[in-house]
């Protein structure tokens, strides 16, 4: 065999394979998450007619600009001069240009080009135009001439400051924190102190009510959705308000979100070291006081996954903010709104590149800044599903 | 803006300081009530027991309670609206139903979950376990790992505008500014919409959630891989095996336990795949799904909380197996 008579070979070829797959899959990941960010920076007449990976690199660009008119122009050594320029100097080239849009490399840029009535124009590089008559002017509308551009890479964050006043993301991204929050640490208090009573006390019916936890850890959410608006709407109508609320949405998390938190936070309680508990409850303290001052401070690694796990979850949600929270400014999330721009937007990229970028930020810093806390709580979690 | 972040900020206040308020509250009133007394002879009457015997189900009591209205109570009452009409007020016996197992829309959607059920769990598994594999045997592997799990982070509305962008589809004349048409004119081929063409597009669809799952599987995977002792592996090498037949051999089936409950964890995401779908396509094109449709009912004409539930219902048979497969494993595992 070859590999006995050339191992080093081998070797060197089989380990090459290996890094050139995974280079492989990890571009086919990061491409498309690649293609949105840097999109989301284009400017947006570039972005809608090129595609992300030209964004380095100069392109040519189609567009005409309008001369000045008739009385504008002045008296300079017995000729009509009309002078002006298209663009701001140095924002793009001018390649060539032409009257007749049908044959737009008909001059290049510098190079005169003679008027039907016989007066010379000129274009140059730099957007700035020359037009000599001898006769004065007598046109009233600006006379339109198209060219060739070269447009260099430009960057800006102008697409970000639109969608987040003038979209409504901004808004949105205040209304995403005010779910967020209260539905990630409503639970995980609660679940905590229920965990505890899983783990450490002694009550009837202690086996079957953390089955029926186990259980419920996998129902899904739809088998939910339509009891729970249905009494949303009647408690809703009862008060006289709307049935959807921010109250509402925190109380639907916290629902969702506690099985799943009372799961992994009894697991972890329940290897903490029996002797410890013990000893406490010899020397006088009661279980809230185990709880409070001994068992939550040693819990904090389960607690910080759950915590982060609620979070992502809660912040990318979709379904429940539809149901529960209503699409005005004042209440609708990002995912929501998101959703609502792929529809009314669907074609300006450089509103949903940006908005999709500002949506998906703050999940990118929890993660990479508290990878290792998601990663714990995944593993232990893994029974759930979502 | 600066009223509305105030407002928030008290909105986070009160919603947190109910919940701590309930525990100190009810910690404060157990003391104070069920307090030691001193008897009619001087002696401490100790109420401790007592104390114990009630502080379970202090503990307990709002988990139970938010248990019970948001999950165990709306799984009868959707089986109850499942049997009336589409205000959930008039019996209708099997009505749903059998509109359910006729309705084509219905059962398109049936045939569409169980595609997704077979393809997204089978190739994220596939694709988590190779990243896993080939990142443990380079350098850079930490890396790689990092950038196929950070879909995870992004939520499905997010991968979806991401991948729109992707499928995006301009006419054969014009630049492509989606990867996927310029990738495919580049090789002198016809661009699509790709979302529109049918049975097809479930594919492209798909494609996202394998891309955010496949994270999630090597993840979970890796954890596995590194438990199986290196011993054994280096045995089997001086045995003579290659490393391919030391994966499929050794590697995979000291893993085959964590690799079902990877697989079945993912089984019950597809299963409720809904975000997707609404953002993509809406269900157009062939594309519908149990959870979309279900959704859509719920707001259809006004909403038909009967056919909703029903469809709902459906979704959670599906989910029944891997309900009792859980339960079965904890016991097991408490046993032991």
């Amino acid at each position: 065999m070859m590999s006995h008579r050339i191992p080093l070979l081998n070797l060197s070829v089989g380990r090459l394979l290996v890094h050139l797959s995974l280079l492989m899959l990890v571009t086919v990941w990061v491409l498309p998450s690649m293609g949105l960010l840097i999109s989301s920076f284009r400017d947006k007449d570039q972005l809608a007619i090129t595609g992300w990976w030209t964004a380095f690199t100069t392109t040519s660009q189609n567009a005409f600009g309008r001369t000045g008119v008739a009385g504008e122009e002045v008296l300079q050594d017995g000729k009509y001069v009309l002078t002006g320029s298209f663009f701001e100097a140095g924002s793009k080239t001018i390649q060539s240009y032409n009257t007749n849009f049908r044959k737009l490399d008909a001059y290049r840029s510098g190079e005169p080009m003679t008027m039907k009535d016989g007066s010379l124009f000129t274009l140059h590089a730099d957007g700035s135009y020359v037009w000599k008559s001898e006769k004065p002017f007598k046109h009233k509308r600006g006379k339109r001439i198209f060219y060739v551009a070269k447009v260099p890479p430009t960057f800006s964050l102008d697409n970000y400051l639109e969608v987040l006043s003038a979209e409504g993301i901004g808004q949105s991204f205040v209304n995403t924190f005010v779910v967020t929050i209260p539905a990630t640490i409503i639970p995980i208090t609660i679940a905590a102190f229920a965990a505890y009573a899983f783990a450490w006390m002694r009550f009837p019916g202690r086996q079957f009510l953390f089955v029926v936890v186990v259980g419920l850890l996998v129902v899904p959410l739809q088998m939910s959705l339509i009891p729970l608006l249905r009494m949303y709407n009647d408690i809703g109508a009862f008060f006289g308000v709307s049935g959807k609320s921010y109250p509402g949405i925190w109380l639907a998390h916290t629902g969702f979100g506690l099985p799943l938190a009372i799961y992994l936070l009894r697991n972890y309680m329940g290897t903490l070291p029996k002797e410890i508990i013990e000893s406490a409850r010899i020397d006088g303290a009661n279980h809230f006081q185990i709880f409070t001052r001994l068992v939550v401070p040693l819990s904090v690694p389960a607690l910080a996954s759950f915590t982060i796990l609620q979070f992502l979850w809660v912040w990318n949600d979709l379904l429940v903010a539809l149901v529960f929270l209503g699409k005005s400014d004042d209440q609708i999330v990002l995912t929501s709104k998101m959703r609502e721009l792929l529809g009314s937007r669907g074609d300006n990229w450089e509103i949903l590149t940006s908005s999709a970028f500002i949506s998906i930020v703050v999940p990118l810093i929890v993660f990479f800044a508290l990878q290792r806390y998601f990663v714990r709580g995944l593993v232990a979690g893994s029974v759930k599903g979502g | 803006m600066i009223a509305q972040l105030l407002d928030a900020v008290f909105a986070v206040f009160f919603g947190v300081g109910a919940c701590f308020f309930y525990f100190i509250g009810s910690h404060f009133v157990l003391e104070r009530f069920f307090a030691d007394s001193k008897g009619a002879n001087g002696e401490v009457i100790s109420r401790e027991s007592l104390r114990n015997l009630l502080r379970p189900w202090i503990f307990l009591l709002p988990a139970v309670f938010m248990l019970f209205i948001y999950l165990v109570y709306p799984v009868f009452e959707t089986l109850r609206l499942s049997f009336h009409d589409f205000t959930g007020e008039r019996f209708v016996g099997f009505r749903n139903y059998h509109w359910a197992v006729q309705d084509p829309e219905l059962l398109q959607a049936i045939g569409n979950n169980a595609m997704w059920l077979v393809v997204v769990p089978t190739l994220s598994v596939f694709f988590g376990l190779l990243v896993a594999v080939l990142a443990d045997r380079v350098w850079w592997g930490g890396f790689a790992k990092s950038m196929i799990f950070m879909p995870m982070a992004i939520s499905f509305v997010g991968a979806s505008v991401i991948w729109k962008f992707v499928y995006d589809f301009r006419g054969a004349d014009s630049e492509q500014i989606g990867s996927l048409n310029a990738l495919v004119m580049f090789f002198g081929g016809e661009p699509e919409a790709w979302i529109t063409i049918p049975f097809w597009n479930n594919f492209f669809l798909m494609i996202i959630l394998i891309w955010i799952q496949t994270g999630f599987a090597m993840v979970i995977l890796s954890a596995a891989l590194r438990g199986v002792p290196e011993e054994t592996l280096e045995a089997a090498r001086i045995d003579g095996a290659n490393e391919i037949q030391v994966f499929l051999k050794i590697m995979v089936p000291q893993i085959m336990g964590t690799i079902l409950v990877v697989w079945t964890t993912i089984t019950i995401i597809v299963l409720k795949i809904f975000d997707i779908v609404l953002a993509m396509t809406n269900g157009q094109w062939g594309t519908e799904v149990l959870a979309n449709m279900m959704f859509d009912w719920m707001f259809r004409g006004g909403g038909d909380s009967g056919r909703g539930s029903t469809i709902a219902l459906f979704i959670m048979i599906a989910v029944v197996p891997v309900m009792i497969w859980n339960i079965r494993r904890f016991r097991s595992e408490e046993e032991s």
